[in-house]
Order: C-alpha cells, then sequence, then structure tokens
C-alpha cells in the first residue's frame, strides 16, 4: 500500500494528484522551482522539496534530485503527472531502481512508445492503421506535417506546404527537438487538415486487463495544442467508434501496457483513422473522461500500481462533458503568453475542483499566483458535463463568460465564442477549427469595450468621489477624459461629464447611470439595465458582465518622462529567454526578416526587423534572460 | 433634529412663473459665461492649438485631479468694459494631488493673455482668497504683460501682484509659477517671486527686457533663447527649477511639486455622510419672484441648501423680518443670517449682532442670505435708534473673525448690503443669483430721489418745474441703475466672485467652506455676549 506519494510536477496536475491522495489517505509530498515556492501546490502538500532553480531543466525535469526528494521526504511512491519526466523511461527505472513505487506503466512500456517513428512501426505490425512516415515525401503527399520523434505538446510541429520550404524546415525543426526533447530525431507524415483528433482513454491492470474508457475528441487546437476537449468524440458511427477502441486496446495490448494511457488517432473525413502516438501517461484532458463515466482515473492509477485488478469491465459513458482550457495568453496576438500576476479566478456557480460531474475546476493557480514564462500558460481547466453535448456546451460557455478572471490576457472570449459558434454545435470538428474561424473568434468586441470603459471611468469617479458632486463645473468647458487600452491594443477614450440631470457621455447618448460604486456600475440604455462589476489592480481594469468581461489598462494622463524609445528600438514582448540570435551588429536587414528568437512560455517567438535598414546596436545573445520592454536591437531605418 | 417644512408647490401657479422667470435669467447668464468660454475666438484658439499649445481651461483640466469639482471664480470680470468677458485670466479653486489650491490662469488667446485693469483686478482677488484661507496658489503664465494703452490702470496697482506672491510665501502659503510661453518684463517676477518655478521647453520667456528692449537699452544682440529660454533659466541662470518637455510635462511636474509640499489642512473635508437636504434642491428655481418686491420665505432656500433640511433657528419670535439660526452644510456647522421681509428694524439689527457674536464665540462660520432692502427709515425708526442698532450690526459683521460667505439671492440694498456682509466686509466669498440686485437704493426710489431734490431746487429758485424732462430723467436714470444694479454687472466689476445658478448653492457653498478649512476657524474674542 502507498502511504506517501510524491508528485513529480507542478500546478494543477499535482493538486489533482493530491486531492485523490486526500481522499485515500494517503500522505503527499510536492517538488517545487524556485519560482512556485509560495505556489498552491506546494502550500497544499503535507510536506515540499525544493528544487533549485527557475529552468525545467534544472527543476522539474531532475530526476535524480526528484528521487533523492522522495526518499528524503519519506515517499513510498512517485507520481510523474503529465509532461516533465512523465514520459521519461530512464526516470521511471530511477523511481524503481531507488524502491519506490512508479504510478505509471513500465519503463519499457514507455521507451517502446518513446519514439514517434518505432511506435508507429510497432503499431503497423499489430495491425493498427497508421500514418507512415514518408521517407521520400513528393508533391502528392503535401501538404506534410513535420514531428519531432521524442516530442510530445506540440512542440516542434511544422506544416510544410512547399517541397522546397522542406529543408528549411526539418532543420528548425531538428534545432527545436535536440532542445526540447535531448533528440533531433525528426519525421514527415502527411498532414490531413481536415482530420479531427479522437483519442482513446485506457486503462490496464497488470493482470491482463485492458480498458477503453471511452474517446474523447481534442480536435479545436493551436498550435498544435489542445485548447477544448470533449468526451465522447461526437458524430462517431458505432462501427468507427469499437474499431477505434479496439485499436487502441490491441496498441496496448502490444507492449503491455498498464495504468493509464491514451492511443491517440488522425479521424478522416471518411470514416478512416490513423494511429499517431501513444501517451504513456495520464492526459491534461482526463477529466471529461471522469466526468461522464464517474471514474477516479488517478485513484485508479494508484490501485494498479499497487497491484491491484480491474474489473473486467468500464463503466459505460453518461452525458457529455467538454472542458476548456483557460490560458494566459492573447489569441488575437498570434496567441502570444501573457504574463503577470492572477489577482482573481473565480467561477460564477457552485463547483467542485478537481472532482465531480457537474462544473468542475482543475487548476494549479490562485488569486496573486505570478504567471511566470518559466512554465505553461494554463491557468485552468474548466470541465462541465450535462446530458446532452449541447447543454454541456451551454453551460460552459456561460459559466466561462460569467467567470472573473483578473489578470494577464485570457483567451476566455475566444473559448466563449468557440463553445457557441454554430460550427461547433453542429459537431463540424477537425484540427483546422480554430485557425479557420479565428477571424470570427477573436474580432474585436468594439462596442463591448467601449461600453466597459465607460464603466470603468464611472466606477473610478465612483472611488475618487468625495462628498461634492463629481468633477463638477461651474463652467463646464470640457468632459472628463479618461482613456483605456484594450487587449488587442486598441485605445478607446471616455469622455463624460456627470451633470444635474444625469450622465452626459459621448458615443453614449442613450446611456443613463443608474448607479455607480468603485466596484459596480449600473447602466441603462433603452429602459434596458445592465450591471457591469469593475476590479482595478493598479493600471489594469476588469469589467465583468454575465455576457463576458473586459480587460482594460488605464493610460496615464502623462507620458512617463523616463520612457524615451528610440524609434526602430525593438523591445522585448514578453519576459522570456533568447534562443537565438540571426543577424549581427551592422548587418543590412530587410523589413520582417528574423533577427532573434525568443522562447517563453513553451513558445518561440521571432523578433523581426521592423523596417528596412542596418542593424546597429543588438543586446542579445543566447540564453539571457529578458523581461517585457528590455531593448533587444536597434534597426536604424534605411535612408528613403 | 428641526426639519424644515415647506410650502413651495411646485405644481402651483407663482411656482412656475418664478421658475419660468428664473430659468430665463440663467439662460442669460448662460450666455455670458459662453463669452468667457470663448476667450479669444475660435480663429485665435486655433491658432494657438496649432503651435502646439493647449487652452486655458485644458491646461487646467490637465492640472486638476480628475474627477474633482473646480470652483470657477469671477468667471464675469470685465463684463460691460471695453475689454472682453473674463479678462483674459481664468482664476478658481481646484484639487490637485488631493490638495486644493487657487489655480490661475493667462488666457492666451485673448490678446496675447495681456492684463488690462481687470485682469489685474480678478487675480488681485485670486491672490487674496489664497492668502485668506491658506490655498496654495498655482500660476500657468503665459501673457504678452500689460495692456499698454491701459497702463495707467495697471502698472501702479499691479506691483501687488508681485507683492502678494512673496507675502504668500512668507506666510507659508506655496506658490507655484508653470510658464508656458511670454512672461516678460514684469511678469517676469511671477516665476520670479514664486516658491516653485517650471519652465516649458523652447516655450517659456522669461526676461525683463526682450531683444529689441536690450538692443535699444544697451545695443546688445541677443536671442529670446539666451535672454529667457527653459534651458538657460535652468542651467544658468537658476530661475527655473523644472524644465518641462512640453505643456503636459509641465502640469505634471507642477503635480508632483503639489504632491510633495506635505500640505495638511487644519480643518475637515466635506462629510460624506452628511445627509442631503430633504427638499429637491431644483425648486430653488421657483421661490425667488421674478418681482423684488414681493418677498419670499428664506427657510425655503435654507431648508435646501442645509443637511438634511435641519435648521435650529435662534430668536424666531423677536426681529422676525431676519431669520437667524444654525445649520451644517456638507457637514460643516454654518450660523445663518437671511432676509425675511426686505426690511431690517432695530430688533433684526440686535438680533444679528448679537447672533454673529455667538458665532465668533463658538468659531462658527456665517452665511448671510441677501434679500434686503435696506434699514428703516421715518421717524419713528430713526427716534427708535435705527442708526444705533444698524451700526450695532455692521459694527458685529465688520469685527467679526469667524469666515463669512455671502449669497446676493434677491436685493441688496442700501447699508443693508453692509450689513449683510457686501463685499466691502469681506466675506471670504461672494455669490449672486441671477435674480440678484444690489444698489445704494432701488432704482424707482433712486430716480424718484433724484426728483423730488431737482424739484425743491427749481421750487427753491422759484424756476418752473419742467415734468415732461422730469419724466424722461427719471426713466433714464431709472434704466441706468436698475442695469447697474444687476448681478453680471456687478460681477463684471468683481464686486462678487460670480454668478451662479440656484441649483449648484449647495455645491458652491460646500466648495467654499472646504477652501475656508484650509485655514484656523477662528471668532473673534475679547468682548462677552451682551443681550440686547
Amino acid at each position: 500500500m502507498i502511504t506517501n506519494l510524491l508528485v513529480a510536477n507542478r500546478g494543477e496536475i499535482a493538486r489533482r494528484v493530491f486531492r485523490t491522495c486526500r481522499e485515500l489517505g494517503i500522505a503527499t509530498t510536492a517538488v517545487h522551482s524556485d519560482p512556485d515556492a509560495g505556489a498552491p501546490h506546494v502550500r497544499e502538500a503535507d510536506a515540499a522539496v525544493r528544487l533549485p532553480g527557475a529552468a525545467p531543466a534544472d527543476t522539474y525535469l531532475r530526476a535524480d534530485l526528484i528521487v533523492r526528494a522522495a526518499l528524503a521526504a519519506g515517499a513510498d511512491a512517485v507520481h510523474p503527472g503529465y509532461g516533465f519526466l512523465s514520459e521519461s523511461a530512464d526516470f521511471a527505472r530511477a523511481v524503481l531502481d531507488a524502491g519506490l513505487v512508479w504510478v505509471g506503466p513500465p519503463p519499457a512500456a514507455i521507451a517502446a512508445m518513446g519514439s514517434k517513428t518505432a511506435a508507429k512501426r510497432l503499431m503497423a505490425e499489430a495491425g493498427v492503421p497508421v500514418l507512415g512516415a514518408l521517407t521520400e515525401p513528393t508533391e502528392a503527399d503535401l501538404p506534410l506535417l513535420v514531428k519531432a520523434a521524442a516530442g510530445g505538446g506540440g512542440r516542434g510541429m511544422r506544416v510544410v506546404r512547399g517541397l522546397a520550404e522542406l529543408p528549411g524546415e526539418l532543420a528548425a525543426a531538428r534545432a527545436e527537438a535536440a532542445k526540447a526533447f535531448g533528440s533531433d530525431e525528426v519525421f514527415c507524415e502527411r498532414y490531413l487538415p481536415a482530420g479531427r483528433h479522437v483519442e482513446v482513454q485506457l486503462l490496464a491492470d497488470a493482470h491482463g486487463t485492458v480498458w477503453a474508457v471511452g474517446d474523447r475528441d481534442c480536435s479545436l487546437q493551436r498550435r498544435h495544442q489542445k485548447v477544448i476537449e470533449e468526451a465522447p468524440a461526437p458524430g462517431l458511427s458505432a462501427e468507427v467508434r469499437s474499431a477505434l477502441h479496439a485499436a487502441a486496446r490491441t496498441a496496448a495490448g502490444a507492449i503491455g501496457y498498464t495504468g493509464a494511457g491514451t492511443a491517440e488517432f488522425l479521424l478522416a473525413e471518411d470514416g478512416r483513422f490513423f494511429f499517431l502516438e501513444m501517451n504513456t501517461r495520464l492526459q491534461v484532458e482526463h477529466p471529461v473522461t471522469e466526468a461522464v463515466t464517474g471514474l477516479d482515473l488517478v485513484a485508479l492509477q494508484i490501485a494498479v500500481a499497487e497491484g491491484e485488478r480491474l474489473p473486467p469491465e468500464p463503466p459505460a459513458t453518461d452525458g457529455h462533458a467538454i472542458e476548456a482550457r483557460l490560458y494566459a495568453e492573447d489569441p488575437a496576438a498570434d496567441w502570444r503568453p501573457a504574463t503577470g500576476t492572477l489577482h482573481l479566478l473565480e467561477l460564477p456557480f457552485p463547483y467542485q475542483e478537481f472532482t465531480g460531474t457537474g462544473l468542475r475546476l482543475d487548476s494549479g493557480v490562485a488569486a496573486g499566483s505570478e504567471i511566470t514564462p518559466h512554465y505553461d500558460a494554463m491557468l485552468a481547466k474548466v470541465v462541465v458535463r450535462a446530458p446532452t453535448r449541447a447543454a454541456a456546451a451551454r453551460r460552459l460557455a456561460d459559466a466561462l463568460a460569467r467567470a472573473r478572471v483578473h489578470g494577464p490576457a485570457t483567451n476566455r472570449d475566444l473559448l466563449v465564442r468557440a463553445l457557441r459558434h454554430p460550427a461547433f454545435l453542429a459537431a463540424e470538428l477537425h484540427t483546422g477549427f480554430l485557425a479557420e474561424h479565428a477571424a470570427e473568434l477573436t474580432a474585436p468586441d468594439t462596442e463591448g469595450v467601449e461600453r466597459a470603459a465607460l464603466a470603468a471611468a464611472l466606477a473610478d469617479a465612483a472611488g475618487r468621489r468625495g462628498a461634492l458632486p463629481s468633477g463638477w463645473r461651474n463652467l463646464p468647458s470640457q468632459p472628463q477624459l479618461k482613456r483605456y487600452r484594450a487587449e488587442d491594443g486598441t485605445e478607446t477614450a471616455v469622455r463624460y461629464r456627470l451633470t444635474r440631470t444625469g450622465l452626459v457621455a459621448e458615443g453614449h447618448p442613450e446611456v443613463e447611470l443608474v448607479e455607480a460604486a468603485p466596484d459596480r456600475v449600473v447602466l441603462a440604455e433603452g429602459g434596458l439595465r445592465r450591471t457591469y462589476r469593475v476590479a482595478r489592480y493598479g493600471d489594469r481594469v476588469h469589467v465583468d458582465t454575465p455576457a463576458g468581461g473586459t480587460a482594460l489598462t488605464a493610460l496615464p494622463r502623462f507620458p512617463d518622462p523616463t520612457v524615451r524609445t528610440d524609434p526602430g528600438a525593438l523591445l522585448a514582448p514578453m519576459p522570456g529567454t533568447v534562443l537565438r540570435v540571426a543577424a549581427a551588429v551592422g548587418d543590412t536587414v530587410t523589413a520582417g526578416q528574423p533577427l532573434l528568437v525568443l522562447e517563453a512560455m513553451k513558445m518561440e517567438h521571432r523578433v523581426t526587423a521592423p523596417a528596412d535598414g542596418t542593424l546597429v546596436d543588438l543586446r542579445a545573445a543566447p540564453g539571457r534572460q529578458v523581461e517585457t520592454g528590455t531593448l533587444l536591437a536597434v534597426v536604424q531605418p534605411a535612408e528613403a | 433634529m428641526t426639519v424644515l417644512t415647506t410650502r413651495v408647490d411646485p405644481a402651483g401657479p407663482e411656482y412656475a412663473e418664478h421658475r419660468a422667470a428664473m430659468l430665463a435669467k440663467l439662460a442669460e447668464l448662460d450666455a455670458e459665461h459662453a463669452k468667457a468660454l470663448a476667450g479669444g475666438g475660435p480663429s485665435y484658439l486655433e491658432r494657438h492649438r496649432k503651435r502646439g499649445k493647449l487652452p486655458a481651461r485644458e491646461r487646467i483640466e490637465l492640472l486638476v485631479d480628475q474627477d474633482s469639482p473646480f470652483l470657477e471664480l469671477s468667471p464675469l470680470a470685465a463684463w460691460g468694459s471695453e475689454y472682453p468677458v473674463g479678462a483674459a485670466l481664468v482664476t478658481g479653486i481646484g484639487v490637485i494631488e488631493g490638495v486644493e489650491c487657487v489655480i490661475t490662469a493667462n488666457d492666451p488667446t485673448v490678446r496675447g493673455g495681456a492684463s488690462n485693469p481687470w485682469t489685474l483686478r480678478k487675480a488681485l482677488r485670486a491672490n487674496e482668497i489664497a492668502l485668506h484661507n491658506r490655498l496654495p496658489l498655482v500660476n500657468l503664465v503665459e501673457s504678452g504683460g500689460a495692456d499698454l494703452p491701459s497702463q495707467k490702470e495697471i502698472f501702479i496697482p499691479g506691483g501687488a501682484l508681485f507683492r502678494d506672491l512673496t507675502r504668500l510665501s512668507a506666510a507659508g502659503i506655496p506658490t507655484v509659477a508653470v510658464v508656458f510661453g511670454n512672461s516678460t518684463a514684469g511678469g517676469a517676477y511671477v516665476p520670479g517671486m514664486s516658491d516653485h518655478t517650471v519652465l516649458v521647453k523652447e516655450r517659456a520667456k522669461v526676461f525683463l527686457g526682450g531683444p529689441p528692449l536690450v538692443k535699444m537699452a544697451t545695443g546688445e544682440e541677443a536671442d529670446d533663447e539666451s535672454l529667457g529660454g527653459a534651458e538657460m533659466h535652468a542651467r544658468i541662470s537658476g530661475l527655473a527649477d523644472h524644465v518641462a518637455a512640453d505643456e503636459a510635462d509641465a502640469l505634471r511636474i507642477a503635480r508632483r511639486i503639489v504632491a510633495r509640499l506635505d500640505h495638511r489642512k487644519p480643518g475637515p473635508d466635506p462629510d460624506r455622510r452628511a445627509a442631503p437636504p430633504r427638499y429637491d434642491e431644483e425648486e430653488l428655481l421657483g421661490i425667488v419672484p421674478g418681482d423684488l418686491k414681493v418677498p419670499f420665505d428664506p427657510r425655503e432656500v435654507i431648508a435646501r441648501i442645509v443637511d438634511g433640511s435641519d435648521f435650529d433657528e435662534f430668536k424666531p419670535l423677536y426681529g422676525t423680518s431676519l431669520a437667524t439660526g444654525w445649520a451644517r452644510l456638507h457637514g460643516y456647522p454654518v450660523g445663518v443670517l437671511a432676509n425675511a421681509q426686505g426690511v431690517l428694524f432695530s430688533q433684526e439689527s440686535q438680533k444679528a449682532a448679537q447672533f454673529i457674536q455667538l458665532a465668533n464665540q463658538r468659531n462658527t462660520p456665517l452665511l448671510f442670505l441677501h434679500n434686503t432692502t435696506g434699514y428703516m427709515v421715518g421717524k419713528d425708526y430713526e427716534q427708535g435708534g435705527i442708526i444705533k442698532h444698524g451700526a450695532m450690526m455692521i459694527n458685529a459683521v465688520a469685527n467679526s473673525t469667524v469666515p463669512h460667505l455671502s449669497v446676493l439671492m434677491g436685493a441688496s440694498y442700501g447699508a443693508g448690503h453692509y450689513g449683510m456682509c457686501g463685499r466691502a466686509y469681506e466675506p471670504r466669498f461672494l455669490f449672486s443669483w441671477p435674480s440678484a440686485k444690489s444698489a445704494v437704493m432701488g432704482p424707482q426710489q433712486l430716480a424718484g430721489v433724484l426728483s423730488i431734490v431737482a424739484r425743491q431746487s427749481a421750487a427753491a429758485k422759484g424756476r418752473p418745474y419742467d415734468e415732461e424732462a422730469d419724466a424722461a430723467i427719471r426713466a433714464m436714470v431709472e434704466q441706468q441703475i436698475e442695469a447697474e444694479s444687476l448681478p453680471v454687472f456687478l460681477s463684471g466689476r468683481l464686486y462678487d466672485d460670480g454668478v451662479i445658478d440656484p441649483r449648484d448653492t449647495r455645491t458652491v457653498l460646500g466648495l467654499c467652506l472646504s477652501a475656508i478649512h484650509n485655514a484656523p476657524v477662528e471668532g473673534a474674542r475679547g468682548y462677552g455676549v451682551f443681550r440686547l
């Protein structure tokens, strides 16, 4: 029996595993990097061990330190979570060699699936359909997807639409793969833009029972990373579903798999499917399966690790569950990760954390958490189960719209719009869904922003108000003026006066002010009252309505005299690490030419020349840590 | 709680009539205020903006705290004179970084911001307010100096401007000069005499003599920048404490200067918990009759301006033509004296004298609500000592040291204007309603008196009296006195601090009381209360 479990992970998955440990009466041990010293997963654990440093390579990827931590803390088992060392056969072996229980599949099974190319071969031999790795791609194979053999989480994947691009993309993918996964092996396969990502949840015990615990659709992706997942996968015929489940079970059986795992497939429009890879760990999106089956997959992982037997058949699924991943990122700015302090994360209805079949929140952060560039930008997973898919989508969209998420920019609006999109509701799913509908899903809501800015300005005025009328003038010459910047960078000016007869706001001729307090503004228009909840954190203002929230930055009345930027200066758009430098001082550069690459939050960001000219200053070297606004380079524009 | 009751019937015909008359006067007032707001007019304004400069009121709006109230003072200065309404200067009380300040700003769109005699009076009044109420003074300077054709009215008295600045400083009241453009010759002493100076780069010009004058005086060739530019004054002469990159930056710096004054207000701020009046301030429009001969009950006004309409009357049965009593306004205690039947008799005068002294004993500011035709005349009253008793009231007002606020609601004639703390008795602030009139006596009375005197003179000389000419002269005099009794005319001559919408009375008085409490509120000491 396991008595004390160390989770070799952080954030929501560490908390998720701890939650089950508490239910089972198992003591918990956390590990943490320096930036995570105050993180919720550390606070909640019975004991925590520091992994000095910030970079994953120094902390959560240090198998040796983690095994030592487990021994020091008196843990008798290790759960790897997902990501980090979860698919490292070496780590699994090290855990077992230290005499600890490994809550995961056997190292050999991990190794068998570790290389995507090897795994494909293995599956093909076992009779599972695969998209073959192309050794000599031709025009007929286009478009292609370049993948890292050891990859995961979308890193290093590239779509290639012309053979001419292929050598360059292969080289780039190799470089990225080598850095990210320690192996530069990459391969090409055919890319099916209209394909769906469908996966089967597996659970196997050490006694030969292999469950296919339902399936999931995870087609809504950006940058090859999942954003919205659901269970069961909608619109599958019984034949396709049973064939998928059988293929998944075959895959697990072929490698002697135990524990929880996932077989991922690409489902073509014609109903054919191809094995993509097998994830030998718990998936991020496992809650949707839990929601429709009532199972606790972590409890079952632990039970299997303890040698217990699974019942012969998994429970049937009931209803439909959808999960939305709330990321600190700006979908309209090429999904750029956002950082900063999370001030508030609040769902509107009663919900359960990490469990349950109603509204569920899995989150590794709490009010006050710092969202840093060191780790994945996922703030939370919001999961809902309902009797039907449509009901689940409606409830989840509403819960997200009403949620109060204060802090960095998030993809909340995109999630709400996607969940309400006719194509989503019609289950017209494919991995290009978000890209195809990007314009609609990220279109700025100008009217909403302007109204939110008005509410923010009036709440601000209410907060400043003394005993005397706000902004009173005996000779009014001009309105009060406040400026706000929306998340998409557009600036909104609010011009208003509070007169004897009420609000006079430019651009809002019909709007009446019903009441205003620093945290709550009620406006009426055409007899329709709407309430705006307003929260301010420094210059950040969040305006929440039942229809969604708007984040604004209050702009200063006066320009900051300390900020004087040269034209042509390139500043870091976010905190991160300089990955590569692609130009040197004195180089003649052309507009759009990449000068250097930053890595932040598992993403690469190119910094390009703003204009044709000469690179006259370069303050970046690989490995250098930069903050938002750090001067990276200066391009002197060529004389016109 | 002694809550006033009301007899105002907003549905009645009298109310509607009074309201219509007041609204008509307010519309006229708005038109006059619009002239002040227009400054030098659209073409000069456009030229000013094209130079990257902000108009005076925009400078003030950027200087004061967002959403804070701003009380503009003397906006009608120079009304009825040969100079534009507003006198090329904006003055007022505003809040900068939480500190109430007197702010003045030259309006460079009006004849380059040059000072005329009314500009001077308006500026001196602002200085006086800063001094009496211990409010920091911030001058936003851009003026071409004195209006030379009227120099005889400006030059000699104008020295008081610079005297005031250093006296304010000596009294521990901070002064800040922000120079946006010309501030030359005498104007150079505004930054010269201020505690803190900010000069806008490449815009401020501060010198005693410009290039032509220097050339004339000494033959030296010099340019503006070397004689008086911001950089020069910051690096060489030391006159500039701060160089601002632009106008907005100058205002930002001025705000930082005020923030660092560490100003502490000895008195309280207006009380947010104070109950508003029980009755609608909108109804203040319907109380004063269009014809000032018809009296009105000032308690109807008090009920609409004091906290909770709560008013404890003093001696309600004695001297009933003057209502006196205690109330609070935005939380500040005030003693109120309000004319109830126009005429002041001996009893009213004695009651007022006693009440004023009580207020001094307890350091309570006084509010005078004017609607008086003056002290009673006639044999009985003269014999009854009306002079003596009127003198007591004037004596008490003159020597009272608690802050006084005066509001001319209706008539304010004769010595009654003095006894009710008219301008010469230095109330801290004095405002008029559009319905007010003030003169030595009513126009008809004055014309009639002149006629009687002329008739007596003719009779004494044995000449026939020309009745037709008399009627014409009477009409003309009446018309002239009427015009010169009107609030815009009096405001133009700086005899009040502005004409206000009656509905703003509570707000204006609240702002004034808040400003007043930047200085200690202390009554006159050394005499006991005498009961009459």
